[in-house]
């Protein structure tokens, strides 16, 4: 136990507004980045420069192009519900800034007037507020769509909103899990759990949580291969193809934000959040106001800390841009057969069989710590592996068009024969 | 009435999504980390011209300044663009030059004929490619501009053998 002393009401206030104001900067500023890796991501893919003009490796594109969207024209389509189509751009980028409110992202920090938490609002609520508030990010894709008054504004917003909460069933299931073995579902304490009580990141013993809620975070992002709100080869550019200037620019720029807060939370839950591997001096929580159980904080361990999250979230961001540019979207029953029949089932199943587990560990009366952690592991292996060989399938995949049971299933007054049809004569006869 | 499906049964092996996933992954990496991109800077970096390349002609000079066309004639009539006008002179001690040498490289379809058929090695095909100008009638190059030319001729033409032999 530390005692570090708590700041008093006027400096705390001072400290909170410093820390949303350090946030939100650093995401805006690590969304006009990510816009810039992506395309030169992309390009490396493609065998490609991609833009390295504007500034050294082309890091001032993001400027330039920001620029450009000030001084285009903010064009109205001629029958668009205005008032909605005004609306729908801040609904969609308010909730993707506000999301990372409630991620740690560095050890406490130790300040000769007392101890300042390195997240912006640790509530109690914690992990329930991300996807509440992320919930609400599909109204501002919905409003632009239905607002737009373009049928393929209207398409991209139906299936938007039909994904994202189909999917959101499955982010929450393949969360409680998490929750089962944190106790708790503030982040603060999720990223404890894994440093100090488990010593082990929730990555492996909830192996397979950690892979449904990466692809329901990909749904939830609106991300390739799930990018059914968009889908530029089919509906333009699906909800926003009416939006110009910086109206277009916001929905951009929620979309790269809600992809940060994914990464994020990917680092949080599953892989320690500032965890830094293999060390114990940073093993550290936040017990009371000023008093941390644990290591002893330093500005040292905040900095470096900080450093081991921004790997892992980069980490994720560089994979959502690497899968981005190497999956195909899916066909909208595919995304619907996997979402309702794929991943609710198996993320049901997983908590019970989770739930089954920690329950026996429990009576046996085994201690909560590195040993529980590896028995989990282990439970959570052969479940993954289950659940690829049966998903690794064609027939679990290829969507609900294809058969069930080994034989392809087909429309009703479709048979599968030998072409030329022997029955094509006989209706002509009959 | 049934309508004619034929069915292919694939191994696992084909039709399996993750591993086609993972092998997709895979390749895209290699394609990322691969240094050797097809790109070409190119105001930076000059492509490599093909050795046949014929670009927009250029007239060779004496060393006294004065063009080494003799106005023969021969390449407006050999020019199959009839791109070449030609108005020949000729001077007190009765050698003829060009007063008029105009060539509309529009009309030009860079066959290099003139060139082969110059009896003096004048006019020349060269290795360029930047011709971009404001107005259309820049692209009719008069004698001055096309002496003024500074790079380099085709290197169909060997400057060690003028005549080809």
């Amino acid at each position: 136990m530390h005692e570090i002393g708590t700041l008093s009401p006027t400096l705390l206030l001072i400290s909170h507004a410093l820390k949303v104001v350090v946030v939100f900067t650093a995401t805006l500023l690590l969304v006009a980045l990510l816009t810039l890796a992506e395309r030169r991501i992309s390009a490396w893919i493609q065998d490609r420069l991609g833009p390295n003009r504007v500034g050294p490796q082309g890091i001032l594109q993001p400027i330039a192009d920001g620029l450009k969207n000030f001084l285009k024209e903010e064009t109205y389509p001629g029958r668009a519900s205005k008032l909605f189509f005004l609306l729908a751009p801040a609904l969609a980028i308010g909730p993707a800034f506000v999301t990372f409110a409630v991620v740690p992202f560095a050890a406490p920090l130790p300040t000769p007037w007392g101890l300042v938490d390195m997240i912006v609002a640790d509530l109690p609520i914690g992990i329930l507020y991300v996807l509440a508030i992320a919930g609400l990010g599909v109204y501002g894709i919905v409003m632009a769509g239905w607002s737009s008054n373009n049928k393929y504004a209207f398409l991209g917003g139906l299936r938007a909103s039909a994904q994202i909460v189909s999917y959101e069933v499955g982010l929450g299931m393949s969360l409680v899990p998490v929750f089962m073995l944190a106790g708790n579902v503030t982040l603060t304490h999720i990223v404890w759990t894994q440093q100090q009580e488990l010593g082990l990141w929730l990555a492996f013993p909830l192996g397979l949580s950690f892979l449904l809620f990466v692809i329901s975070a990909f749904a939830e992002t609106n991300r390739l291969p799930f990018d059914m709100a968009e889908a530029e080869s089919e509906l333009v550019s699906g909800f926003h193809t009416e939006y110009s200037s910086m109206k277009f620019a916001m929905f951009f720029m929620a979309e790269y934000a809600n992809m940060i807060t994914a990464a994020a939370l990917m680092a949080t839950l599953f892989l320690g959040g500032w965890d830094i591997p293999f060390w114990t001096g940073d093993d550290m929580h936040v017990v009371a106001p000023g008093i941390v159980e644990g290591a002893a904080p330093a500005w040292w361990k905040t900095v470096l800390t900080l450093g081991a999250f921004g790997v892992k979230t980069l980490f994720f961001l560089f994979c959502f841009i690497w899968i981005r540019w190497t999956v195909p979207r899916f066909r909208y029953d595919q995304i619907m057969h996997l979402g309702w029949k794929v991943m609710l089932p198996t993320a049901l199943a997983y908590i019970g069989l989770m739930g089954a587990s920690i329950l026996v560990l429990d009576r046996i009366g085994l201690e909560f710590g590195f040993v529980y952690g590896l028995i989990l592991t282990a439970v959570n292996a052969l479940a993954t592996i289950v659940f690829l060989t049966l998903v690794d399938r064609d027939r679990v995949m290829t969507g609900s068009a294809a058969g069930r049971g080994g034989t392809h299933r087909l429309p009703q007054g479709v048979t599968a024969t030998r072409f030329p049809a022997a029955g094509a004569t006989s209706a002509r006869e009959g | 009435m049934s309508i004619g499906i034929k069915m292919v049964r694939r191994p696992v092996s084909e039709t399996s999504y993750l591993r086609a996933v993972l092998k997709g992954m895979a390749l895209t990496f290699r394609h990322l980390v691969d240094p050797h991109k097809v790109t070409l800077e190119y105001p930076d970096e000059k492509p490599q011209l093909s050795p046949r390349w014929r670009g927009t002609h250029r007239m060779e000079v004496h060393a006294d300044g004065r063009p080494k066309c003799v106005a023969c004639g021969l390449c407006p009539t050999i020019c199959p663009a009839n791109c070449i006008r030609l108005v020949p002179g000729e001077d007190d001690q009765g050698n003829r030059y060009p007063i008029v040498y105009e060539i509309d490289e529009f009309r030009c379809i860079f066959c290099g004929m003139c060139q082969e058929v110059c009896p003096v090695e004048a006019i020349h095909v060269g290795q360029d490619f930047e011709n971009a100008e404001y107005t259309r009638e820049r692209f009719v190059y008069d004698l001055d501009r096309l002496m003024a030319q500074d790079h380099p001729v085709t290197a169909l033409w060997d400057p060690e053998d003028p005549l080809g032999q």
